[in-house]
């Protein structure tokens, strides 16, 4: 079998090094068996997290060859294995060590968004009636595993660091899931414009691209959210309509 | 004295998937403060991995369905040694919990009047599985877990607990440590409910995370509380077997449910050779009978592919073993085939199907809408577990309550897919109401400093030696001997040899060596999870060793046929004073006559 070298992102949140580690590799193979493996024979401390190995839980978020990607669902047959392949941990958050990331903002954003508010049940049982047409679109949503690799490409945090006032892709899906479920009453607009920092995306969709789940972050989420801020602060016709209702 | 960090709350729930999350929510909704720790980051226990559906009989896609077809098809599946009260108020109380979940915004799929859609699923006789696409569980999870974020529950992400803390007969907290600096913790609470999950990683081939290696039944062992059916294990009849590094990964029973086929290496549809004889009436007896099933077609019988998942597993170990496997030791379960019978099979397979066809597509280079998957048995889920009492969720230690799939009782020798998820949601909300009642009506007890500083010190031994065992070496000789000794097909001899291949690992077990130190360290966790996967596995070997019959997920070569008299309690065991493994027969008390009217008014 033919061995191929993984440099790997070794240290903790201050200093670290890329360390060069070889291990057998065989058919089928992902990054994260290569992981495994190489904890198994040479580096037992290495850390990683890892929880279901099928694209499922977005707990083993990494940037393989400097590429946003899942370690669980990366085949090493499609990288080149001729020279070393790098692994590091997501970069828009704090390294903490070796390959983990310290992801615990992201789940202080989502608290900060208005929960789900649904209406009075349709039916006397207490159930609603929904059609599928109409979650369809939700659903792509609700497919998010919060890998975060979207918040990972996002400039916004990534280069430009605006974590306080912008909630990145990933709860800007959350918050159409939201938006756009049949039976939610809550308004988020407000919030999205002032606290959430929508207008901070330009759409350059590298979200979208990265994401695992393949959802339409931009298009189907960011730009409808976009429109529904616009309609309702930026119309000129609303504005004027708001202000003569003021007086 | 020790010094290390202490946090109080009222109930602590140790696991954060549907059960314990769902425990969580109900604890902290009646008002006690609640703490809830997870072993990974919130979001991403075990349960996201289920696909299927969760069970429940709301008759949304068959009017004849109820509580108590649901109750006789539980027990007919567990072959008659469940719990017989888990099972009658899982079936009565999923429909709600269910219905619960939408209100806090769960976007299940719909049926073509609006309502939650149903799908079929192995022993489950008529549509019964609430589900979304292939993905219900990260739906499950997701939504208890954006409902409980609001609710004040403290979580604690990438803690794992070592001990439960005893007052006398009481357990009144527990002794962690948090992932990231590998400090110890002690958390305090009046009540502390188990929820985490199963054991999986006891075996080599397992669709389990590195999570699920029996914590909370070790836990619940040490401290005094008994398990019960643990020869009872679930192999999953579908996992992947090709490549090697995905050998295991679950392959939904969707698949079947949505008209895939099993069929040999000689393109044979085998599951029609050998159909128990309690499921013959229920079981098509012509593939055209089965498809009319799986399309909806409320006078046809299901077809033998949904037989139970014990059954099933069987019958394409056999087929393996008689050489009409498939290359890689499995055998094919097709879905494409279904484009001889529907317009645009492609579409609706990947509309229906959509994690398996990325799955196989990204993992194993497959297109399942034009080409069959290579399937083979899995190591899936526990029916044994912490024994509870039924109503409560409260184990045979005060103050100690457990649910999901470290409680047992519900699931009896076998479990049907689909009931795990609504046993989650039922005996989690449960165990967190009682829990809750107990913590209101108990003070804080007495935390016992010399036992936390014995288990701070040895859970350090690993950094103290000077070199020693591997900790994954230890962990990869034990599933391969588990594999080996106590797998699918079991004798007495080879499990005899598996207790004493477990006494040498616990040897070599306690002589571990861990390079680095104590920051988020995998080695360290992984010599530390030792402990807990050699005590499942020698509970798993010793009940298996008593059972001398077979039945559902427990199948003996030298006893092959089903034994009344093994249909009259359930093993149970329980550390003895000397500290050995103890095991003893409960009796399984009688059926309450209306109970029984159910089962034979179903037939």
């Amino acid at each position: 079998m033919k061995k191929a070298t993984f440099s790997i992102r070794r240290g903790g949140r201050e200093t670290a090094e890329m360390v060069d580690y070889q291990t057998e590799v065989s058919e089928g193979m992902v990054v994260l068996d290569a992981v495994h493996q190489i904890q198994a024979e040479s580096a037992p401390d290495l850390a990683c997290r890892w929880n279901c190995k099928a694209g499922k839980c977005g707990s083993c978020s990494a940037e393989i060859n400097g590429m946003p990607k899942l370690m669980c669902m990366t085949r090493l047959d499609t990288i080149p294995l001729d020279q070393p392949v790098t692994i590091e941990p997501i970069r828009a958050f704090p390294a903490v060590k070796d390959l983990i990331a310290d992801v615990s903002w992201n789940y202080e954003v989502k608290k900060r968004i208005k929960k789900f508010k649904p209406r009075a049940p349709d039916a006397e049982d207490g159930t609603w009636r929904m059609l599928q047409e109409d979650v369809d679109r939700v659903q792509e949503f609700r497919k998010c595993i919060e890998c975060f690799l979207c918040q990972d490409v996002c400039h916004v945090l990534r280069d430009h660091n605006k974590h306080e006032e912008f909630i990145g892709p990933r709860f800007l899906v959350y918050a159409a899931a939201l938006e756009m479920h049949p039976l939610d009453t809550e308004d988020r607009t407000g919030d999205l414009k002032d606290m959430h920092g929508i207008g901070y995306c330009n759409i350059t969709k590298c979200c979208t691209k990265v994401c695992p789940e393949h959802i339409t972050i931009t298009d189907n989420a960011i730009i409808p959210l976009k429109e529904r801020v616009v309609d309702e602060y930026y119309d000129p016709l609303k504005r004027l309509v708001k202000l003569f209702r003021k007086k | 004295m020790t010094d290390y960090p202490t946090f109080e709350h009222d109930v602590i729930v140790i696991g954060a998937g549907g059960a314990g999350l769902r425990a969580a929510i109900e604890a902290s909704g009646s008002g006690v403060s609640v703490g809830l720790i997870c072993k990974s980051l919130l979001g991403k226990a075990h349960t996201v991995m289920a696909e299927g559906g969760m069970a429940a009989a709301m008759g949304h896609n068959d009017d004849r369905d109820n509580w108590k077809v649901h109750f006789s098809d539980t027990m007919r599946g567990g072959q008659y040694v469940n719990n017989w009260r888990m099972a009658e108020l899982h079936a009565k109380e999923a429909p709600d919990r269910v219905r619960e979940l939408e209100s806090w915004g769960a976007v299940f799929d719909r049926t073509k009047d609006g309502r939650i859609n149903q799908r079929n699923f192995g022993g489950h006789r008529y549509p019964r599985l609430a589900h979304v696409g292939d993905r219900t569980g990260l739906e499950l999870i997701r939504t208890l877990q954006d409902h409980g974020i609001h609710q004040g529950i403290e979580v604690y992400m990438e803690v794992t607990v070592l001990s439960l803390l005893k007052d006398g007969d009481r357990v009144v907290g527990c002794l962690a440590y948090e992932r990231e600096h590998g400090r110890f913790r002690i958390y305090k609470a009046k009540a502390v409910i188990l929820a985490t999950g199963g054991i999986g990683r006891a075996y080599k081939i397992t669709s389990n995370s590195w999570e699920g290696t029996g914590d909370g039944h070790a836990l619940a062992y040490d401290a005094g509380a008994e398990l019960i059916d643990m020869e009872f294990i679930q192999f999953h009849p579908t996992g992947m077997v090709w490549p090697p590094s995905v050998r295991g990964i679950l392959v939904t029973e969707g698949v079947r449910g949505e008209g895939g086929i099993l069929r040999n290496s000689e393109g044979k549809r085998f599951m029609f050779d050998d159909i128990p004889d309690n499921y013959k009436d229920q079981t098509s007896d012509t593939e055209e009978e089965g498809w009319r099933y799986v399309t909806g077609d409320k006078n046809a019988r299901r077809p033998p592919e949904l037989l139970t998942r014990d059954h099933v597993a069987r019958c394409i170990m056999r087929e393996v073993k008689a050489g009409r496997g498939s290359p890689h030791g499995g055998v094919y379960l097709d879905i494409a085939w279904i484009k001889e019978k529907i317009k645009d099979a492609p579409e609706h397979i990947k509309k229906k199907l959509p994690s398996m066809y990325h799955q196989f597509k990204q993992l194993a280079n497959l297109d399942i809408t034009t080409t069959p998957m290579e399937v083979g048995p899995t190591t899936h889920y526990v029916m044994g577990g912490i024994r509870v009492n039924a109503d409560t969720q409260e184990s045979t230690v005060p103050g100690l309550f457990a649910a999901g799939e470290c409680a047992a009782g519900i699931n009896g020798a076998n479990r049907l897919g689909g009931n795990s998820l609504s046993d989650l949601i039922v005996f989690g909300k449960r165990a967190g109401e009682h829990a809750a009642i107990f913590a209101k009506e108990n003070g804080h007890g007495t935390l016992d400093n010399a036992a936390i500083e014995q288990t701070a010190k040895a859970a350090l031994e690993p950094f103290d030696r000077d070199g020693g065992e591997n900790p994954y070496t230890i962990q990869h000789d034990l599933q391969e001997m588990m594999q080996a000794n106590v797998g699918i097909v079991r004798q007495h001899d080879e499990m005899v040899e598996a207790l004493n291949g477990l006494d040498a690992l616990k040897s070599r077990a306690a002589r571990t060596f861990v390079p680095g130190n104590i920051d988020f360290n995998p080695g360290w966790h992984t010599a530390l999870d030792l402990h807990n996967l050699l005590v499942v596995s020698e509970a798993i070997a010793r009940a298996a060793i008593e059972r001398k019959e077979s039945r559902g997920g427990h199948f003996r070569e030298d006893f092959p046929g089903k034994d009344p008299e093994f249909a009259k309690f359930n093993y149970s065991l329980k550390k003895s004073e000397g500290g050995g493994m103890e095991i003893s027969k409960n009796p399984i008390p009688e059926m309450p006559d209306y109970l029984k009217e159910v089962i034979e008014e179903m037939g």
